[in-house]
């Protein structure tokens, strides 16, 4: 036990830069997957037939991409197309991209949950399309929507350890290149855990509070 | 200033509206009964544009009503709904559904929309209110926030949607005493109602509708108290004597 402390207190320094990298990554990408997920759930009930299929489609072919394998496009496959990322770059846009589809269905299950009603009382007082959505739809929706984007939330913080395996250089990665270099393998990695755990941990309270609101309506 | 000419409409194979010709003057008070399933809402659902028809002609104001073109954002602030579940907005405050459609839909200032919706919700009675949550109002109360929010407007008419089908016996009267207020400023109002005294006392014209037709017309004492159709009649028995 005096070794694992002895090595937190060492290793810890070099940690924390992971944990900043694993924070930029998880808040970078968590933005873009909401904007895009966003744009791809408006599109679906939009109402307009070529739109929801392109972003149906859209969303089918993303949700079939394994994350490791759109970072490697993003990384590796980019650059012979001219566009070159860096591996941050790359990283946000690919987790981004990935979870896009998943926001993307869950705040179209946060629209079509609230009452045909709302809608239609919105319209007989001359709202238009977009009105409706931002002053009726939208507000309503988010309270639906809260609990299971908290959950999406933690699931990108773990999976945002993916980058590593771009070269970011998150707390992932820099456990492994620590253990690496001491073979303390147990003490690193039991650290690494733990700091995704003390990170995940206000998230998963933040969830039970959204569900606890939820509950209440 | 409302006018239906030879009105046709479907939900899939089933024809609801079966070619209904009727006109609605300014101040007037129609009330539309008939039993469930004849068509009455579709006809206000048309008229509002929340519905599409499939043949036939409805206009407001010589305005012809498209639910897809630009012209019906003027229609459905010319002609307020008023619905049977109220459809008031949970997350606003009764006041803030009142002062909605003039904020954003007719872009008035916040100030006056301000005071015009505390002034319009003093007339429903319900001035002591504004600041509440609709969850937290009664059944009557929140259908008159819907009327408060259909005046709005400033409507030249207002539909209502069987406004007490979904009230306790107890709260209708409210609401009714309410559209009676409406109707002696003469507002023009469409009502789909199986309130029978009020479509009595209040509405100068009653249509009676079954089967996608309109079966009867006249003057609402003349044919509430001597139906001349055996369809109205029969109706008209089963609804005022029951047992």
């Amino acid at each position: 036990m005096k070794g694992f402390w002895h090595d937190a207190i060492e290793f810890f320094p070099i940690l924390m830069n992971g944990v900043a990298l694993t924070i930029v990554v998880t808040i970078g990408s968590l933005l873009l997957s909401t904007v895009l997920g966003l744009i791809w759930a408006m599109m679906r009930v939009s109402g307009i037939k070529a739109l929801s299929m392109l972003s149906a489609s859209l969303i089918n072919v993303i949700r079939g991409i394994p994350i490791i394998v759109l970072l490697f496009y993003l990384y590796f496959v980019m650059p012979d197309l001219g566009v070159t990322l860096s591996a941050l770059q790359a990283a946000i846009l690919g987790l981004g991209i990935a979870y896009s589809a998943y926001q993307a269905e869950n705040f179209r299950a946060g629209i079509e949950a609230i009452d045909k009603g709302q809608i239609e009382a919105a319209q007989s007082i001359g709202m238009g399309w977009w009105l409706t959505m931002r002053r009726v739809v939208l507000p309503q929706a988010v309270r639906i929507v809260l609990p299971p984007y908290g959950n999406v939330m933690i699931m990108m913080l773990k999976d945002s350890s993916q980058a590593s395996t771009i070269t970011v250089a998150e707390l992932a990665l820099q456990g492994k290149l620590i253990a690496s270099s001491t073979f303390k393998n147990t003490n690193v990695f039991t650290l690494v855990a733990l700091m995704y755990l003390t990170m995940s941990i206000p998230l998963i309270l933040l969830v039970r509070h959204f569900e606890k609101r939820a509950g209440k309506r | 200033m409302i006018e239906l000419k030879d009105v046709h409409k479907s939900f899939g194979k089933v024809e609801v509206l079966k070619g209904i010709t009727a006109k609605v003057e300014k101040g007037e008070v129609v009330c539309i009964i008939g039993p469930s399933g004849s068509g009455k809402s579709t006809i206000l659902r048309c008229i509002n544009g929340l519905e599409s028809y499939d043949r036939g002609e409805i206009s407001v104001e010589g305005l012809k009503v498209d639910r897809d073109a630009p012209s019906i954002v003027a229609i459905r602030t010319k002609v307020s709904m008023v619905f049977q579940r109220f459809n008031l907005f949970p997350h606003r405050t009764a006041l803030e559904n009142v002062i909605e459609g003039p904020l954003f839909v007719k872009k008035e200032p916040r100030a006056q929309a301000f005071e015009r919706g505390r002034a319009l919700l003093a007339r429903v009675g319900l001035a002591e209110k504004a600041d509440v949550h609709p969850p937290q109002l009664s059944g009557g109360q929140q259908q008159r926030v819907a009327i408060a929010r259909a005046l709005a407007m400033q409507p030249k008419a207002i539909l209502f949607d069987e406004p007490t089908s979904a009230l306790d016996p107890e709260l209708v009267g409210d609401v009714l005493g309410v559209m009676r207020k409406l109707a002696d400023e003469g507002m023009t109002m469409v009502v789909v109602t199986h309130e029978m005294g009020f479509a009595r006392d209040v509405a100068d014209r009653v249509l009676f509708i079954d089967g996608g037709v309109i079966v009867e017309q006249g003057p609402a004492k003349a044919l509430l108290n001597q139906p001349q159709h055996p369809r109205t009649q029969d109706f008209l028995r089963r609804v005022l004597h029951p047992l």
